[in-house]
């Protein structure tokens, strides 16, 4: 299989807006097939630059490319012709919800075929007693909860892109969000799956019942980023709101103080709805941002969501502040009613663009580390952050230990870009010496193809590569992305030194 | 309690050179479940790679051998006011933590809490070249490749060995009290929907002959007679009369359906679950038609040789079944013929 990601550099800036028409070698087979398809999806088909310049990158905005072709089908009849045509004329296909994943996942392929998701838009079901829904994979995450809530129902993870990506891409990332401690992530929390096979063919994964038959491919689905099949349903499970809710904000001295008060409640044996830390950057620049009212001297702060009946709620928040304050909280305030909590959690929300308002670009990095690693990891980055030069802004879910760094950067600047990605890549490397992994919600896609040649061993990826395999025997499904081929791995090996040693080799460019 | 890494090897890689098969038995509670396999099979005994090798209850993260009691683990997360969330059954109290994962069976609170994939946060896996891969990790959240080891719950030990389990644990929840009343359909459902609004920690259902069960927050206000929680471990462990019989057929349905709904003999998982003794009919006729989705699965059975116990597979998934089979086990040596998901009559 060929290897795309294999000359990162030719990915950066390979589209500008001016150039013509896109020159493809068109071969007797390559236009059979573009008529082929032309055929089936008619106006749903773009070819033209400029309007495949709006699929060229997906939130990893770093990296970029123009798809051959894009196609927008509205029916599974259609896709699964669309797919078999691709498969016999061993075209990729590179499937696109709403393209805000931030690991290059729905990337395109420069001589492949990008199947957007975005018209398969309707909820198709509602059944409140058995408290599933049956959706299209083009449903956005809040609309599955918009289309369920007069009944006092809602769908659990909650990515903080939800207004925008779709249950499709969330499937394929085992999305989280704030509310997985608790109610899980995506896998947790779909019933069943319809998905069409790489040969155009369709079968069910799951049900409505509480298990199936045979081995759990429905879990292995999630998360393998578009690389095992197209999901052209999903069966999400639902949730009753719960009757009461309540929300803490505590400011802390700093983030080891903050992140041993993460350890002290979970100990306690509470189990939050929700526990996000921010530290100061990201604090500061939420406040500017949406003025949620947090305290901008704090060296971090953690918002805690508790919910339950209203009598077990009292007694909870009552010891959790108890908690908080004996952690080293240096102020609590907890809010009650919804407005009062939609502001607390507004600049959490809000966090990311908020960022975005005071650099002219940020990496979002996504690593998971125990708890106990807390306190050490974020004193770590912020050496790495001087030591690089670059700033670096945490906001993240710091009951699963779920890291989000955001380097500061400016793609403008010499340099810049570069010295943020190996920045990056040094944080990832940091979270599996300290027995995380490389990516906790967003997924591995084109960005962290090199980690996962740290993260696991030759035999590992080469069984990665076998079950791929038993999905895709041709390998046309998102080519060349998650998995990193051996010799990837060992070029990249010659130049790193592997688990468990620690090297710093970039430190003494910068 | 030790690592016996190295004997399991061992045996795995002697078995796959003389493609030999092997019965993988932890503790040997589920003989029953499954297809019967020929006694002159070769064991591989877990037993031996036993103990705990990291307990973290602030983390709520615990990493065990697979030959681990699964007695010890609950007195152990007990001491911490910790618990498995799935409850899973101990059929008889032999049994081993790679067997709970390995047949990936869950118990009462399965429909509130989650099943046993739903806490697998990673595994150490022997695979049938004898190689020693590990996946997932002991962290909350991880996307890093595909997720083998919640495919390898419920395999059946079929792909490979479970060396050790990274399991999530959860904090007990508040008291729990367990209410008893005649069992009316209607009643009882409107009963479930108002603990579920009202947030009252409804954790486990049953309904067995005339009588429903159903355990809750203690602050919930059910009406009906307190009664004694123990039950929840006869059900699961079925050691009610209620499941004496011949044949045992285990429904798994989608809550609301009406199969199998009368005849059966115990209902549980609100719903989800029903227990089904000695049909006339083979249930999984029933599944034949159009828009009943579930499956049924012999789950004990008198008639020693019934070799088909498992819900036969849609014809393309069980074409990705054998390659997975042929993947990770591939002079096919892990448990043959324990489940009929790999055959080409699927
Ligand atoms: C501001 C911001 C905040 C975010 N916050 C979070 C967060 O809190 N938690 C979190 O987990 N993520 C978060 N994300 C990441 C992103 O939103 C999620 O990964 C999301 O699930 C991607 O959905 P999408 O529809 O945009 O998918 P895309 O980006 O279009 O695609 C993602 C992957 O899914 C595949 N795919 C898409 N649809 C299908 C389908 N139907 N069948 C098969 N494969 C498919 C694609 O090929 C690709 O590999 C955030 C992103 C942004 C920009």
């Amino acid at each position: 299989m060929d290897q795309p990601f294999d000359d990162d550099a030719a990915l950066i800036d390979v589209y500008s807006p001016a150039d013509g028409a896109r020159e493809i070698q068109m071969t007797p087979d390559k236009a059979a097939f573009v008529k082929a398809l032309h055929s089936l999806c008619g106006d749903n088909m773009i070819t033209d630059s400029a309007r495949l310049a709006v699929y060229e990158t997906d939130g990893l905005t770093a990296k970029r490319r123009l798809p051959w072709i894009v196609v927008k089908p509205g029916t599974i009849a259609e896709v699964q012709a669309i797919v078999k045509l691709c498969h016999t004329h061993s075209v990729p296909i590179v499937a696109r919800g709403a393209g805000t994943g931030l690991s290059g996942g729905a990337m395109p392929h420069d001589e492949g075929v990008l199947l957007s998701l975005a018209r398969f838009n309707r909820v198709l079901s509602v059944d409140e007693a058995g408290m599933t829904a049956r959706v299209e994979p083009g449903v956005t995450n809040l609309g599955i909860t918009a289309a369920v809530q007069h009944l006092g129902l809602y769908y659990a993870p909650d990515p903080s892109s939800q207004i925008a990506c779709t249950i499709g891409g969330n499937v394929a990332e085992n999305s989280g969000g704030v509310h997985c401690l608790k109610y899980g992530l995506t896998v947790h929390n779909v019933a069943a799956l319809k998905v069409v096979s790489p040969e155009g063919d369709i079968y069910d994964l799951g049900s409505e019942a509480l298990d199936a038959a045979g081995l759990d491919l429905l879990a292995l689905m999630h998360g393998s980023e578009g690389m095992l099949g197209i999901v052209v349903e999903v069966t999400v499970r639902l949730l009753a709101r719960p009757p009461s809710v309540c929300v803490a904000l505590a400011a802390f001295a700093d983030v080891a103080s903050a992140a041993k008060a993460v350890g002290d409640i979970i100990a306690s044996g509470i189990l939050p709805a929700g526990l996000e830390m921010m530290d100061q950057l990201a604090i500061r620049a939420a406040e500017a941002f949406v003025h949620a009212g947090y305290p901008e001297e704090a060296g971090a702060l953690l918002l805690c969501e508790l919910d339950g009946t209203p009598t077990d709620l009292k007694r909870l928040a009552v010891r959790m502040e108890a908690l908080l304050r004996d952690s080293g909280s240096t102020g609590v305030t907890i809010a009650w009613d919804e407005a009062e909590r939609a502001r607390l959690w507004q600049g959490r929300k809000a966090a990311f663009p908020a960022v975005g308002r005071i650099s002219p670009d940020y990496y979002c990095m996504d690593g998971t580390i125990p708890r106990r690693a807390l306190p050490d990891v974020l004193n770590e980055i912020g050496a790495l952050s001087t030591a690089f030069g670059l700033r670096v802004a945490n906001v993240f879910h710091a009951g699963d230990g779920n890291l989000h760094p955001l380097i500061l950067y400016d793609a403008n600047k010499t340099d810049e870009l570069q010295r943020a990605e190996a920045f990056g890549g040094r944080i990832l490397e940091l979270c599996i010496e300290r027995g995380g992994t490389i990516t906790g919600e967003h997924g591995v896609g084109a960005e962290k193809i090199d980690q996962m040649c740290i993260q696991f061993t030759d035999d590992e990826r080469t069984v990665f590569f076998g079950v791929k395999a038993c999905f895709d025997p041709t390998g046309i499904l998102n080519p060349g992305k998650a998995i990193p081929t051996l010799s990837r791995c060992a070029e990249f090996g010659a130049m790193h030194v592997h688990r468990g040693q620690e090297p710093h080799p970039e430190l003494e460019r910068f | 309690m030790s690592d016996s890494t190295s004997i399991l090897r061992d045996q795995v890689a002697q078995a796959a050179g003389r493609s030999s098969p092997l019965r993988i038995v932890g503790g040997n509670s589920k003989h029953f479940y499954g297809n019967p396999q020929p006694c002159e099979y070769e064991t591989l005994k877990t037993g031996i790679h036993s103990g705990v090798m990291d307990y973290a209850p602030e983390e709520l993260m615990l990493r065990v051998r697979a030959g681990t009691p699964l007695a010890e683990v609950k007195s152990l997360l007990g001491q911490e006011g910790q618990m498995l969330g799935f409850e899973p059954p101990d059929f008889g109290g032999n049994a081993t933590m790679g067997g709970v994962v390995a047949a990936g069976l869950s118990g009462p609170r399965r429909p509130s809490a989650g099943s046993v994939r739903d806490f697998v946060l990673g595994i150490t896996l022997l695979t049938g070249d004898a190689t020693v891969l590990s996946f997932g990790g002991q962290v909350m959240k991880n996307v890093a490749g595909y997720d083998v080891s919640r495919l390898m719950t419920g395999a059946m030990g079929t792909l490979g060995v479970i060396l050790d389990i990274s399991l999530k644990v959860l904090p007990r929840p508040g008291e729990e009290l367990t209410w008893c009343r005649r069992a009316d359909a209607a009643a009882d459902e409107s009963l479930l929907g108002q603990l579920r609004r009202n947030g009252l920690g409804l954790s486990a259902t049953a309904t067995v002959g005339d009588r429903f069960y159903v355990r809750a927050s203690a602050e919930a206000d059910v009406e009906g007679d307190v009664v004694d929680g123990a039950l929840w471990d006869r059900l699961a462990n079925q050691q009610l009369s209620a499941f004496e019989g011949g044949n045992l057929w285990r429904i798994s349905v989608p809550r609301t359906a009406p199969t199998f709904m009368e005849q059966a003999a115990v209902v549980e998982w609100e719903g989800a679950l029903r227990w089904l003794l000695d049909p006339a009919e083979d249930p999984r006729q029933t599944f034949a038609g159009a828009g009943v989705s579930g499956h049924a699965t012999l789950f004990r059975s008198d008639e020693g040789d019934r070799d088909d116990r498992f819900h036969p597979l849609d014809p393309l998934v069980g074409q990705i079944h054998r390659r997975l089979k042929q993947q990770f086990d591939p002079v096919g040596i892990f448990n043959p013929g324990r489940v009929n998901w790999y055959s080409n009559a699927n």
